[in-house]
């Protein structure tokens, strides 16, 4: 399966992240050029189309966190080499790289904080770290992280952005996807909310494990959503995609999600959604 | 017909020249003595040959066009077989079959992906390519099993979730996650075989298993070989190359502790001898299933869900050490 071939587009030229570097950038989806600070002041959202550009994983935390109550949790899990892995670079040096240029070990960071004071076990995916892929380290992080929501009985926030299952470490990257489920299902049998937020992109293994099975599924603004990549697809049935095929919208069309929630109301919207489900009361 | 792989071409000519040979019907010593050479010959080739299969050649049988599928198990182990149909929700999916069978003198749940033989076939089933609708059958005759006590059998061979935009649509990454999570809950027996191709996310919907085995030239990987040479080698043509990488064959998955057990294949392949590879496959689906039948339920969902949560390899920075905490080695 080829959800990879999308997200390594999407490191090519037309990335937002790396357009985001220049003073102007263009808009990924209404392609209108913006000037880099009025994108920036506006949470990262394009003033002509509402699209949401991907943010870092600090500016994530600073919009969902209540000042200063973010704790990360697993910051010492670091990935091995299980296969030895090497394509034209060895496995080894692109997590060194990853390091190297996100300060982070791996690609995804777990903790808890308050949203508006009610604490949640969180994780946020980064996807500037090898596209955000699910390997060993990115499985277990969400898998402690849930076990320590259901000892504290705490509901689990995932924000995702992934390119899918990490290739360099095989099939045990695939296995990550049952693991994760996994916890989901001891998430569920304890009874804790457990909600999702979709940003653009998530695509392959880390959709058809963690991200599908939210309780409550949110999205951003015509965040790319899937399972196989559009371009892979293309190849597949040789005609061209229809219209807005894998954004948000149509995944609320299509009965998939339950609501598009722009970054403005995102934290108050969490807060009052996290209440309804009974998140902050003392456990019975 | 046998079909040949292209690596088996040494072995098609000389099989050829010994055909040739005894078409002759020559009397003479010196052609008998030949046709005796070459055999032993040819017996020593295949010996060789098979003995040190690369992991491309390995996938390559794996994907035989003649490689037994679910419904040849089924015809060679199985009996009463009464098929379901439909996911009851929007179609069905012949991309995978199932039902109840009986075997060994027991009634079991059994499914799994079925490519199809003839080109019509193929088609028809979507080339073993199952979309929403096909796992969500599988699910809801899982959830049969449950409600029956009945043990669950998946056979495992596809290239893969179907890419397609109806597939995307009726939620294909839904369908999938649902079952992984499910899979771990279910309380019944599960015991996945992957018999030829395990293709990623749509093996895996099927593959939550307290025990999985695989067929001992049969692949399982997170993506294909061509399709991991075309993204990190930005060159197809990489396949083998890839294919080794991926680390998909039996032997090293037994290692990373991905499956539990391997199942012999007659020399050659699976596709050479049916009702030995069947025997094989009945007998340590037989060992195993005594095995599980034996642990209490609440027991086997424990060590279903820490069979999981165990695979992976991490080290923790803590404690100075480098390797503190690795779950594989
Ligand atoms: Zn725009």
């Amino acid at each position: 399966m080829g959800w990879f071939k999308r997200s390594k587009q999407e490191n090519s030229k037309e990335s937002s992240v790396n357009i985001m570097e220049g003073m102007w950038i263009k808009c990924t989806v209404c392609r209108a050029i913006i000037f880099k600070r009025e994108v920036d002041r506006n949470l990262k959202v394009c003033p002509k189309c509402s699209y949401h550009f991907p943010m870092l994983i600090a500016e994530r935390v600073e919009l969902l966190a209540d000042a200063g109550t973010f704790q990360e949790w697993d910051a010492d899990l670091v990935p091995n080499d299980p296969l030895e892995f090497e394509d034209t670079l060895p496995y080894k040096t692109r997590i060194q790289n990853a390091q190297r240029k996100t300060s982070r070990q791996e690609a995804i960071l777990t903790g808890s904080c308050q949203i508006q004071e009610i604490t949640v076990a969180v994780g946020v995916f980064d996807f500037s770290f090898m596209g955000g892929s699910m390997g060993s380290v990115v499985g277990e992080k969400i898998c402690r992280a849930i076990d320590r929501a259901v000892i504290d009985h705490l509901p689990f926030l995932l924000v995702t952005t992934s390119g899918g299952a990490r290739m360099q470490e095989g099939t045990l990257s695939l296995m990550q996807m049952a693991k994760t489920a996994s916890a989901i299902a001891n998430l569920q049998e304890a009874r804790l909310p457990y909600v999702v937020l979709l940003t653009d992109p998530t695509f392959g293994g880390v959709t058809a494990s963690v991200a599908m099975l939210g309780d409550i599924i949110l999205a951003e603004p015509k965040a790319l959503i899937g399972f196989a990549g559009p371009r892979v697809i293309e190849q597949t049935i040789k005609q061209r995609l229809p219209e807005g095929f894998q954004r948000a919208e149509f995944l609320l069309d299509h009965g998939m999600i339950d609501q598009i929630v722009s970054r403005k109301v995102l934290k108050s919207t969490l807060a009052t959604l996290l209440s309804h489900c009974g998140a902050g009361a003392v456990p019975a | 017909m046998r079909e040949y792989l292209d690596f088996e071409k040494p072995l098609k000519d000389l099989e050829g020249r010994i055909a040739k040979l005894v078409k002759s019907k020559s009397k003479k010593n010196s052609v008998h003595e030949a046709i005796e050479k070459s055999t032993e010959q040819l017996a020593m080739m295949e010996e060789e040959l098979f003995a040190n299969l690369t992991p491309w050649q390995r996938s390559q049988i794996a994907r035989h066009p003649q490689r037994p599928s679910i419904s040849d198990y089924l015809e060679e182990l199985t009996e009463n077989m009464i098929e379901l149909h439909g996911d009851r929700l929007y179609g069905e999916d012949r991309a995978i079959i199932g039902g109840l069978a009986t075997w060994n003198a027991r009634s079991i749940m059994v499914m799994g992906h079925e490519k199809g033989k003839s080109l019509k076939e193929r088609m028809r089933r979507n080339f073993g390519m199952a979309k929403p609708e096909g796992y969500r059958k599988a699910l809801r005759l899982m959830k049969l099993a449950e409600k029956f006590q009945r043990p669950i059998l998946t056979f495992i061979d596809t290239p893969g979730a179907y890419p397609g935009v109806d597939a995307e649509q009726r939620g294909q990454a839904e369908a999938i996650a649902r079952n992984l999570l499910e899979m771990v809950k279910l309380n019944v027996p599960i015991i996945a075989v992957v018999t030829g191709e395990g293709g990623s996310g749509g093996a895996l919907a099927l593959g939550v298993a307290d025990r999985v085995l695989m067929l001992e030239h049969a692949i399982y990987s997170v993506i294909s070989p061509e399709g991991c040479a075309a993204i990190l080698w930005g060159d197809a043509s990489k396949s083998s190359t890839a294919a080794a990488a991926l680390r998909m064959t039996a032997p090293e998955l037994l290692k990373l502790n991905v499956i539990d057990d391997i199942i012999p294949e007659p020399l050659g392949g699976a596709h050479r001898d049916l009702s030995l590879t069947a025997k094989n496959v009945s007998n340590i689906l037989e060992t195993y299933f005594k095995q599980l039948e034996k642990i209490p339920l609440p027991t086997l969902l424990k060590q279903r869900e820490a069979k999981f949560r165990n695979l992976g390899s991490f080290s923790s920075l803590q404690a100075g050490a480098k390797k503190v905490k690795t779950a594989n080695s």
